[in-house]
């Protein structure tokens, strides 16, 4: 029987260096979209709090502790990145292989992220481990702030290319004007 | 003429650069107006309809003569004012609209016809004949009449887009603007302080003047030093503030890279989205010409650009200056010449009563009537009370009063005000909500009056955030009041020039109002006053002013024409920046996509979707044949199609079932774990919206197959009815479009290559028609469906995406041993028409579930979207268009998409048209082409014969009406 060989959604386009700028791929364990059926959120936040260190996150936030993060990405959605979970009272679906995540970081990344997104960045706005679903120039995307000077970018796995090209230019024109 | 030691430009930098092929040299600091002054080059273009020889106006972008073309080859840029490029090594301008050069110009002709060419003349003399006009004349007319040309192809320079966010946009860096950023930088809001200025300091760099006891720009580089040190102020220089637009949001334009050299990787300009809650405008003033005979020679400058050329930048424009006004502003010109140590000819104030001191010969209560001068200016004559007199002179300063910058106020419909005091408009409070605009542009014209103005501004924007201001001690600084005594145009014969940038004169002006285009917006458009790239901004308020006394009107009541965004020219470039070829939208790739392209497959875009077309073999020399080849393929043994386009839903709670009986026409709460059933949405409008098929994982567990095209569309559709009309319904529901590889295999050994790649083998029996089951493939949980959507057996496998072309590699290459392999998109569109199955060219968002036959599958025991509005008499309507088959039955054998269909005896017009055909394929199996249409009354006419006619393509053939499924109506192979 011949064994499938895994790829990554950014295999070969990965990682790249602009300056002080650096984009390279995360590969979490898994990605698990979590839902929390009507009237069952605390149940469920309470579960999270358990397996994943954080509860169920508010709108544009994110939660979770020993190397899970819970991140906000919907109505009644957020996606826990780290080993796979199941929680009662949650429809469950695994997203691993769904998504893009780029990792944005180093002097200069909320210049960059400025030319793909409306999203207001400054830092006492959009703070460590806020998050939006917003738009990556004409994707949509999730972003997370991991840092002062970091970030996180999930967009769909096949639009992978286009993102770290488009990321990529940014990162150029940014570096350049450094 | 440079002045040594004088303005704010480095002498020991000097800088070479060409104008019209000839080198020059200027300095670090200078503009190419100031470079050129400097080198006593004071023609630079033509005008735009008459082509007179133009000079530089102003010094700042307002400019209307000196627009040039920067650059040459793929990369030149026209129309680049000469007034806001910087210089650097290197430049290469060239001057514009001429022919065969400046200085001797063909095409000056125009001018000696202009008695003919008054405005309103093309209105009237290329009225007939109308053909002639898009033919003849319109291109004849945009050759004469225009600026620079483009290079014709596209512009591959980098551009950037991006966006800012802050408390308050401060707009102009002069004394208002710099004293409003630091007040409100020192309450702690964030600011961003927009300067179109390569360089922050307004007119504190062009005059002779002290702020707090220092120089101007000394002052200016204090509080600069002061706001850099503030991590919550940014300073954006060469960046013009565009456009006001809804809820803060403001457009702005940055030169970022046109300054350079070689600017690499650094955009040329950058257009920003800048989003304030607050904005005061600081944009400053507009110095107005006053009209007279012949005023557009080059060397007839605004009184105030002759104070910057001489104090910011130490050139003086002329040897023997003129000085002439109508307020006392104009007489620091003479002052500041006169300790340069340039002659000032003579200084002409329109007012008599008014004394002048100093060394120059003063003419009070005079005018300007006519200069001379070919290709610039030599003599002016004078007006004055004791008679007419000439004087030489080879530059005449002139103001006629300064207008505020009310342009970014009107932006949202907002009408400026008139203030008589300083005859000038003035912004309306409120004009743009959340904007002030302070110092010059509202109308504060001292220096002093600037500083406490922009100061209040920036400490009101701070108190409104909830960050309350620090009072500043103001600086000290002038506080002159501005005299002024309106004069807009020396009255007189000749023609006197007002829209220097489109060449329309006092007379136009009269003219129209004489023809009655009285209105200031019929004035407008009659002699296309005010519609130049400079929208008017030198030329407006003095335009209306005659019109207002052509018509025995006051100027309000009168009123004004608006300004549109932009404020300043923004280059197409620059607003669609990384939209240039492919950055137009993303580009969607599956995981075979690499294995599919090296197999030489070309591909074809479903939607963002790339999806192979067909795989080309050796010998191959058309896709037909590649065509026919992998549907006998398919036919015959099987083949493989990467279908993870299409979209994949999954939905999951105890209302699931009940929420799809309530999407889908038909029922799904029968349907059994392990089972997979077709579906077909409508729209709420009772048409069709889409179909596919829902598989039951488990109980309260189902995954939705969109169509490609429809995937998007069907999630926002099912979110909608679910938060609208059923948001009790518990149920929750997410794409996993992208986590999925899926690929169907089909044709008569689609499951022995299945069996190959599970890990336990199925049979016909256990997995029959429409079952689905989690499976392990090659090692990896799979998913696996056994549908069709050939017509033959056929299954889709789904594995996660990481594996999805280590699974397709492996198909490929287990199923060439079976004789199979890869068929692309032609392939499958042949397989689905001839089984009759639908895709969006049947279900094109006009065809209801009566039309495609399906009306049965509206199920009558239950509610559904789309259920009430479909069972409307006209849409169940025996006369619609029908679903239905074609097949060739004359002696034209093709069939084309998009075709109509008549009657066989009717003519082929529009009052016969009895249908039109969706979808054709050659079937190799039929050895034919076989169509799909929709025809009126379709199904009582199986049997009949059609004309089909393709107007576009010149193409009739005749048809034979047929039932839409063409192979195996009872669908044995599929079962098989």
């Amino acid at each position: 029987m011949a064994k499938l060989i895994a790829l990554t959604p950014c295999a070969d386009l990965l990682p790249l260096v602009a300056g002080r700028i650096t984009l390279s791929e995360h590969v979490p364990e898994a990605i698990t979209s979590v839902s929390p059926f009507a009237g069952r959120g605390a149940e469920v936040s309470a579960a999270l709090k358990e397996i994943a260190g954080g509860r169920l996150p508010k709108p544009n936030r994110t939660t979770g502790a020993r190397g899970f993060r819970v991140i906000w990405t919907g109505r009644h959605q957020v996606m826990v990145l780290g080993p796979p979970v199941s929680v009662p009272g949650a429809a469950i679906a695994d997203q691993s292989d769904g998504w893009a995540v780029l990792r944005l970081a180093g002097p200069g990344a909320d210049q960059v992220l400025a030319r793909l997104t409306p999203v207001d960045l400054r830092r006492d706005v959009f703070k460590p481990g806020h998050t939006a679903r917003t738009l990556l120039r004409h994707m949509s995307c999730s972003i997370t702030r991991t840092g002062a000077e970091s970030y996180e970018i999930m967009v769909f796995r096949s639009m992978a290319k286009t993102a770290v090209h488009d990321i990529c230019e940014a990162m150029t024109s940014v570096a350049a004007r450094a | 003429m440079r002045l040594t030691g004088r303005g704010l430009v480095d002498p020991d930098h000097p800088i070479a650069f060409s104008f019209d092929g000839q080198t020059y040299e200027g300095l670090r600091g200078d503009t190419l107006a100031s470079a050129l002054l400097a080198n006593d080059v004071r023609l630079v273009g033509r005008s735009f309809k008459y082509h007179r020889p133009r000079g530089i106006w102003s010094a700042g972008s307002e400019e209307p003569n000196a627009l040039v073309t920067i650059g040459e080859g793929v990369g030149q840029t026209p129309n680049v004012r000469a007034t806001c490029q910087e210089l650097y090594e290197g430049l290469l301008a060239q001057s514009q609209n001429h022919w065969p050069s400046l200085k001797r110009d063909a095409m000056a002709v125009n001018d000696l016809l202009s008695p003919f060419l008054s405005a309103g003349f093309y209105y009237k003399t290329f009225m007939w004949p109308r053909a002639f006009w898009e033919t003849i004349y319109e291109p004849i007319i945009r050759r004469a009449a225009g600026l620079g040309a483009l290079p014709g192809r596209p512009d591959t320079a980098r551009y950037d887009k991006a966006w800012a966010h802050c408390d308050l946009l401060v707009i102009g860096a002069g004394p208002a603007g710099l004293m409003a950023a630091l007040v409100a930088g020192r309450a702690g809001l964030d600011v961003i302080l927009a300067e179109e200025d390569s360089r922050a300091g307004g007119r504190l760099l062009a005059e002779r003047e002290e702020v707090d006891g220092m120089p101007g720009p000394q002052w200016v580089g204090s509080v600069l030093a002061e706001l850099t040190e503030l991590p919550n102020v940014r300073l954006m220089e060469r960046t013009t503030v565009t456009g006001a637009y809804d809820q803060g949001t403001y457009g702005a334009l940055e030169r970022s890279g046109l300054h350079l050299s070689d600017p690499g990787d650094v955009p040329l300009e950058t257009f920003w989205h800048i989003v304030a809650r607050r904005a005061i405008l600081a944009g400053g003033a507009l110095e107005r010409p006053i009209a007279f005979k012949d005023n557009d020679r080059p060397g007839i400058m605004a009184a105030g650009a002759v104070r910057a050329y001489l104090n910011r930048w130490g050139v003086s424009p002329g040897r023997s200056v003129a000085v002439f006004g109508n307020n006392d502003d104009a007489h620091r010109t003479a002052k500041d010449l006169g300790e340069a140590g340039v002659r000032v000819a003579a200084i002409i104030d329109s007012r008599s009563d008014v004394e002048i001191a100093g060394d120059a010969p003063v003419y009070t209560g005079a005018e300007v009537i006519g200069t001379s001068g070919r290709l610039g200016l030599s003599e002016i004559r004078v007006r004055h009370s004791g008679g007419e007199r000439s004087i030489r002179t080879d530059c005449l300063a002139v103001s006629g009063g300064w207008n505020p910058s009310v342009h970014l106020t009107c932006h949202m419909n907002g009408r400026p005000v008139w203030r008589e005091d300083i005859a000038a408009f003035v912004p309306a409070d409120g004009a743009v909500p959340g904007l002030a605009a302070a110092g010059a542009a509202a109308g504060s014209f001292s220096t002093a009056g600037c500083l406490a103005d922009g100061a209040k501004a920036g400490a009101e924007a701070a108190e409104a955030l909830g960050r309350p201001a620090v009072k500043p001690d103001l600086p000290r600084a002038e506080d002159g009041a501005y005299a002024i005594s309106p004069l807009w145009a020396v009255p007189g014969k000749g023609r006197a020039w007002l829209d220097l940038q489109n060449d329309v004169t006092v007379k136009d002006i009269k003219l129209s109002a004489q023809e009655n285009f009285r209105s200031v917006e019929h004035m407008k458009r009659y002699t296309t006053q005010g519609m130049a790239t400079d929208q008017g901004k030198n030329s407006n308020v003095a335009a209306l002013a005659v019109l207002a006394d052509a018509t025995g009107r006051s100027i309000p009541q009168t009123g004004t024409t608006t300004f549109r965004p932009p404020y300043a020219p923004v280059s197409i470039a620059a607003m669609g920046a990384g939209s240039r070829s492919k950055g137009f939208a993303p580009e969607r790739f599956t995981t075979s996509d690499k294995a599919s392209r090296a197999l030489g497959a070309p591909m074809i875009e479903a939607r963002l979707w790339y999806r192979p077309s067909y795989f080309p073999h050796v010998g191959e020399k058309t896709w037909r044949e590649a065509c026919d080849r992998e549907v006998g393929m398919v036919r015959s043994a099987v083949g493989v199609a990467d279908v993870s386009t299409l979209g994949k839903i999954d939905i999951q709670g105890q209302d699931a079932a009940e929420f799809l009986d309530f999407v889908y026409t038909n029922t799904f709460s029968t349907l059994k774990p392990g089972r997979v059933r077709y579906g077909l949405m409508l729209r709420e409008d009772g048409h069709v919206m889409d179909d596919g098929t829902t598989a039951c994982l488990a109980e309260n567990h189902y995954v939705m197959t969109t169509t490609t095209a429809a995937a998007g569309a069907v999630m926002r559709h099912l979110d909608f009815v679910h938060q609208a009309h059923r948001p009790k319904m518990d149920l929750r529901m997410v794409s996993v479009t992208e986590h999925w590889a899926q690929f169907a295999i089909a044709g008569p050994k689609a499951r022995d290559l299945v069996n190959v790649v599970l890990d336990s083998p199925i049979d016909n029996d256990s997995f029959a028609f429409m079952s689905c089951a989690e499976v392990s493939v090659s090692g990896v949980p799979g998913r696996l469906f056994r549908i069709s959507f050939s017509g033959e057996q056929g299954y889709e496998v789904a594995v996660p995406a990481r594996y999805g072309e280590a699974l397709f590699r492996l198909l490929l290459s287990q199923a060439a041993v079976l004789g199979g392999g890869p068929y692309g998109m032609e392939a499958l569109n042949v397989l689905r028409i001839e089984k009759g199955f639908i895709t969006h060219s049947e279900i094109h968002g006009r065809t209801t579930a009566f039309d495609i036959g399906m009306q049965r599958m509206i199920s009558a025991k239950k509610d559904c979207i789309g259920k009430t509005a479909a069972a409307r008499p006209g849409l169940i309507d025996e006369g619609r268009e029908q679903l239905v088959g074609l097949k060739p039955a004359g002696p034209v054998r093709q069939l084309t998409a998009g075709a109509h269909l008549f009657d066989a005896e009717a003519s082929a017009t529009r009052e016969n048209d009895q249908g039109y055909v969706t979808s054709v394929g050659y079937s190799p199996a039929f050895g034919t082409y076989l169509g799909l249409g929709f025809l009126k009354r379709g199904r009582a006419r199986h049997g009949e014969t059609v004309r089909l006619v393709d107007h576009l393509r010149e193409i009739e053939a005749l048809c034979e009406v047929c039932d839409p499924v063409f192979l195996d109506p009872e669908g044995e192979r599929l079962r098989g």
